[in-house]
């Protein structure tokens, strides 16, 4: 009966690792372990075994019937193994076939740039702020310290609805709204669509967006100003970008300058691309006139406040390259994927 | 302004700078140079030459060698003009030099003409790139002789030879600064900038005894738009062309030279900024000079000989009979100098800028002139002016001027000084500049300080405030040496409701796949008619433009949806095989009479694709997901019809359109674009637009999301399909469902909808599964099935049945 014993151990051994597949296994288990199987049979016959030898054979028994299930559960392992790794290379693809098609949109270049100075601008405390597009004179011009036939009316060629209301010509409009809302501290921005009757070409539309800023407080000065803008500009252009104010004229800034950054082609030496100047202007600012805040209720004596204004198009345009405005406005989606 | 630096270097000498230097330092000093030239810069290797001899050419009855001394050599060249004789002084062009050749730089080599040897050019003026004005005595076709006012050193160069080496600075003057268009004003600018000295001269004059009332009166009628007017008599003139420095200098400054009265005229302005005028005192009629507004109606034919029709509100200089000139714009054609004039009355007078300025525009004729006056000039400059123009009479030799004038000075002249506050200033700016340092500025400006107060030289109209004067301080102490600081104090930044909401807009618009456009706010009236719009709809009546720059633009839209279309055409006509856009932009819809328009801000989708899976249901699909995510639930869709307040429905396809609406507001319309339409819009797919008025979705949204915990007990699920008319929109179904489980329901989703075989024509089959659960345990079967039980009950009394 021993002998029996080992030689199913050897036998269901031997049988096992011959066998391939799960299914066989399965059938290999039956055939020792199972109920109907060869070691059961053997141990049926136990019985007739004398008191002595029955704790022996006994013990012998399981220590077959141990063995068998280890061997099983091993080869198991093995051949699930061996069958993942059949798969895994079967399944093997093309990775270099394309990706499937999953679409998201785009926002448009203007407000993609639009958003980033926005963040750059809330960063520092400022309020973005709406305004109207069809505005009385009084707000674009009057209230700005240009009445009517002042000469510098001529450098905005204006859309008219009716004699005394227009299409903007500039976001300055939206100062004096604020100020006549809000009181001091000021701090907003205020980007939005103006509007010029400038004929449409590479470099001019007669409708272009700007962003506002204005800041009205106790003790601003001007040397605040250039650090606003200074900042801006780093942020939009990187650390190294430079800023350079030039005196100019608003009538609703004084002192007013217009800001040039450092042309980021030639690093300031001078270029085809900054026509030879080194410098490409960007925007125009100032310290908001006395005029404008008495005009708007803000007692220039207490307050003072500075201004500024910059142009979208001309951001987006140096930023991606972009040499002809029209494109902005026409929407190819050729175009618009770009961005 | 274009700068002679020749004239500045009379002033202020800037020698010493390199041009470049020069045009850096005046910019950042804030007088804007826009760019400068050299005179001649294309003109290189010619010189002054003698001819020697002339004789014919051995093979050409129109060509002549000549001999030519040019310093250190003698050269044989040809020409074909015939004005030249042996002892001429010529302009040569030598080998390997370059001359203009219809306005283009040529280079000039030697070579044969006709089998003679020519070792260079003789040049006429054009090739030097000059004109007779310039050189009066000179002829039009012909090489350029020159005369004794140029220096005959053989060998030369010919532009120092002839004084056409001056450089010219172009200045970008602002509108708040008629002081620096003039010479002077810009000599003082530039010694500011420096620091450096500046030589300046009071004009006089001799002048012969004559007293001028005797042979003119002038009568001010209208004090408010003309403050000042001096005039002056010459006698006894000689019109002749004036010399060549005088000459040069308004050529230079990009003014033509025409006779020596009509130049010194300009000279005068060019130096002073004060615009005069010349009049030949046989045509002012009854020798009066009267300033007075014009009859309305009144003609006059100006210098340039156009006919202009006068309104009352312009100021005219009239003699007793008509008006001579248009006041600080243009003289009349009649009454200016003329080779045969003897007597010259001057005029220096002071015109309203504004006036000046109206008129100008009216009449559509600007002058160097009205450019000045419209910027507001001082009254107290007529007086130099008119008596540098005396001077140079008598310099020039062209007149006996009288040594009376007459002088109407209606002008209210107060110096308004404006306060010097030093503290203030540099609290303004942010610097730390000392008194002393400021007060040496302004003085550098012209300015006198003293007792705490600024005084402004009286050209300087701009300065009125203290901040007038801070920025007088800051340009001179340099704008890039203020400091940079970060304002004091914190702010704290946020968004309004509205532009999160429209931010959100933009995120859920973008990551289902649209792009986003910017489209023109004005449209054509004529889009209402591409669009199909109601001939009596509201929308129609847009804000209109006056002045626009074409049909195309003339009306501000008070529908976003052609601006849509006309972006879907464009691109579909670009070849893009699909497009999916949106635009978040302005409608602009007309309120009362003089008020302002209301701005609506709209979402407009657009989509097609010509290969074909884009349906009603994609744009659908898109809007739902957007509610969604904007937390707008409960809305209803329905079918649109003549009723919706949507004028631009009729654009739709009228069987595939919906407005949403929800509490009794349509928020919003989309469909497919009605066929016609789509032709209209040259688009050969069908199209699908929707617009949605952000400031209803706006309160329509729910914001207000709290927490439902999740569910503990598991659903019960119930499908069935139902037959019925397939008129009813699956949306009754709906409803009718989730009444009748009640609150039990957690969702309902059409599966299937059906038409077709074994089903009856004109009836539909839709299969929904039906989703249950209750948090307060497991539904049983009994449960669930009682309520499919209600909801069959239900259905059939809409005629609705279970499929069998």
């Amino acid at each position: 009966m021993k002998d029996a014993l080992l030689k199913i151990k050897s036998l269901a051994k031997d049988e096992l690792s011959k066998v391939n597949d799960t299914k066989a296994l399965e059938e290999l288990r039956v055939k020792f372990l199972g109920k109907k199987g060869e070691l059961t049979s053997i141990l049926k016959q136990m019985g007739k075994l004398s008191p002595e030898e029955r704790p022996v054979i006994g013990q012998l028994a399981n220590q077959v019937r141990t063995e068998i299930e280890e061997s099983l559960t091993n080869r198991v392992k093995e051949i699930k193994a061996l069958m993942l790794q059949k798969k895994l290379k079967e399944e093997e693809l093309d990775v270099t076939l394309p990706g499937s098609k999953v679409t998201i949109g785009k926002l448009h270049p203007l407000n993609i740039v639009l958003n980033e100075i926005e963040e750059i601008f809330m960063g520092m405390g400022f309020d973005v702020v709406d305004g109207p597009e069809v505005e009385y004179d009084y707000y674009n011009f009057e209230a700005l310290n240009l009445p009517p036939d002042h000469p510098a009316r001529d450098t905005q060629d204006t859309f008219y609805i009716t004699d005394n209301i227009l299409l903007r010509t500039q976001t300055s409009s939206v100062q004096v709204h604020v100020m006549e809302e809000r009181k001091p501290p000021l701090r907003i921005i205020s980007p939005g669509r103006v509007y010029r009757s400038d004929a449409v070409d590479a470099t001019h539309s007669p409708l272009f967006h700007q962003i506002e800023g204005l800041v009205v407080d106790k003790s601003i000065t001007m040397a605040d100003l250039v650090g606003t803008l200074e900042l801006l500009m780093k942020r939009l252009y990187g650390d190294d970008c430079k800023i350079r104010l030039r005196p100019h004229h608003f009538p609703f800034t004084e002192p007013s300058a217009e800001v040039d950054v450092m042309c980021f082609n030639c690093g300031g030496k001078g270029c085809s691309m900054c026509k030879d100047e080194g410098y490409i202007e960007l925007l125009g600012a100032g310290m908001v006139h006395p005029k404008v805040l008495a005009n708007c209720g803000i007692d220039p004596e207490v307050y003072s406040g500075f201004a500024f204004g910059l142009g979208l198009e001309r951001i987006v345009m140096r930023r991606y390259g972009i040499n002809d405005m029209r494109l902005l406005f026409e929407n190819d989606l050729r175009f618009l994927n770009q961005f | 302004m274009d700068l002679s630096m020749k004239w500045l270097n009379d002033f202020v000498y800037v020698g010493d700078k390199s041009i470049k230097d020069f045009c850096y330092d005046m910019t950042m000093s804030g007088s804007k140079v826009e760019g400068y030239t050299p005179e001649g810069k294309d003109i290189t290797n010619v010189v002054v030459g003698k001819v020697l001899s002339v004789v014919p050419h051995e093979n050409s009855d129109h060509l002549v060698v000549c001999q030519v001394d040019v310093g250190l050599e003698q050269l044989q060249i040809v020409t074909g003009a015939q004005n030249v004789n042996a002892g001429d002084y010529v302009p040569v062009a030598l080998n390997n030099s370059t001359v203009l050749h219809d306005g283009k730089p040529v280079k000039i080599k030697n070579g044969k003409l006709r089998g003679v040897e020519s070792n260079g050019m003789l040049c006429s003026l054009d090739e030097l790139g000059l004109t007779i004005h310039d050189f009066p005595y000179a002829i039009e076709d012909g090489i350029f002789i020159l005369g004794d006012d140029c220096d005959k050193t053989l060998g030369k160069d010919i532009k120092e030879a002839i004084g056409f080496n001056d450089t010219t600075v172009e200045f970008e003057i602002t509108s708040n600064r008629p002081d620096c268009l003039s010479v002077l004003g810009l000599a003082r600018e530039a010694a500011a900038t420096y620091g450096i000295k500046r030589t300046l001269r009071e004009p006089s004059y001799n002048g012969v005894d004559g007293n001028i009332d005797n042979e003119l009166s002038v009568e001010i009628q209208n004090p408010k738009l003309c403050s000042r007017y001096i005039a002056g008599i010459v006698k006894n003139v000689k019109i002749e062309p004036s010399p060549r420095w005088m000459r040069e200098r308004l050529r230079a400054s990009g003014v033509r030279p025409i006779n020596n009265f009509v130049d010194i005229t300009n000279y005068v302005m060019l130096e002073y900024g004060q615009p005069m005028h010349a009049f030949d005192l046989r045509y002012v009629n009854g020798s009066s000079i009267i300033v007075r507004n014009a009859e309305q109606g009144e003609k006059i034919v100006t210098l340039d000989g156009e006919e202009r029709t006068l309104g009352e509100e312009m100021l005219v200089i009239a003699d007793k009979d008509k008006p001579v000139a248009v006041a600080g714009i243009m003289g009349g054609e009649y009454s200016g100098i003329m080779s045969d004039t003897t007597t010259v009355v001057f005029e220096a007078a002071c015109f309203d800028g504004a006036s000046v300025r109206k008129t100008a525009k009216k009449l559509g004729m600007r002058s160097d002139a009205s450019s000045r006056f419209e910027k507001g000039l001082s009254p107290k400059n007529c007086y130099p002016a008119i008596m540098r123009a005396f001077e140079l009479v008598e310099e020039l030799g062209a007149g006996e001027v009288y040594n009376t004038i007459i002088d109407r000075d209606c002008s209210q002249v107060n110096d308004n000084p404006v306060e010097f506050d030093p503290k203030w200033i540099n609290s303004f700016l942010g610097t730390d500049i000392p008194e002393s340092d400021m007060i040496e500025y302004l003085q550098r400006l012209d300015f006198e300080v003293r007792d705490g107060k600024c005084y402004a030289p009286y050209e300087r109209i701009d300065i009125e405030c203290k901040a007038d004067i801070a920025e007088e301080v800051a340009r001179i102490y340099g704008y890039n040496n203020i400091p940079s600081t970060i304002i004091k104090g914190v702010a704290e930044a946020r968004r309004t409701p509205e532009q999160r909401f429209i931010k959100s807009v933009q995120s859920s618009m973008v990551s289902m796949g649209l792009n986003e456009i910017e489209t023109y706010s004005f449209i054509s009236p004529k889009y209402f008619d591409k669009i199909s719009l109601d001939k009596d709809s509201k929308l129609r009546d847009a804000v209109k433009i006056i002045n626009p720059l074409g049909e195309d633009t003339s009306v501000m839209r008070t529908t976003i949806i052609p601006s849509m279309c006309e972006t879907l055409s464009r691109n579909y006509n670009y070849r893009n095989m699909k497009a999916s856009l949106f635009e978040l932009g302005n409608e602009y819809i007309k309120t009362a009479e003089g008020k302002l328009p209301n701005e609506p801000i709209r979402l407009c989708i657009g989509m097609y694709d010509s290969e074909g899976s884009t349906d009603f249901y994609t744009l659908k699909g898109v809007v739902e997901e957007l509610l969604d995510s904007l937390s707008i639930a409960d809305y209803d869709v329905k079918l649109a019809g003549n009723d919706c307040t949507f004028d631009e429905y009729s654009a739709f396809h009228p069987g595939r359109v919906a407005v949403l609406i929800k509490n009794g507001i349509e928020f919003g319309i989309l469909g497919e674009l009605h066929p016609l339409v789509q032709e209209n819009y040259d688009i050969g797919t069908r199209t699908y637009i929707a617009k949605l008025n952000v400031p209803e979705m706006m309160t329509l949204a729910d914001t207000d999301k709290t927490y439902k915990p999740l569910p503990k007990y598991p659903a019960a699920t119930r499908d069935i399909s139902l037959v019925c008319d397939e008129k009813i929109p699956v949306a009754v179904i709906e409803k009718t469902i989730k009444s009748a489980v009640g609150k039990t329901l957690e969702k309902v989703t059409l599966f299937d909808v059906y038409k077709g075989e074994q089903i009856e024509s004109g009836k539909k089959s839709v299969s929904y599964s039906i989703s249950m659960r209750s948090h307060d345990g497991t539904l049983t079967d009994e449960q669930a099935d009682s309520a499919i039980k209600r909801v069959l009950k239900s259905l059939k009394e809409l005629d609705i049945e279970l499929r069998g």
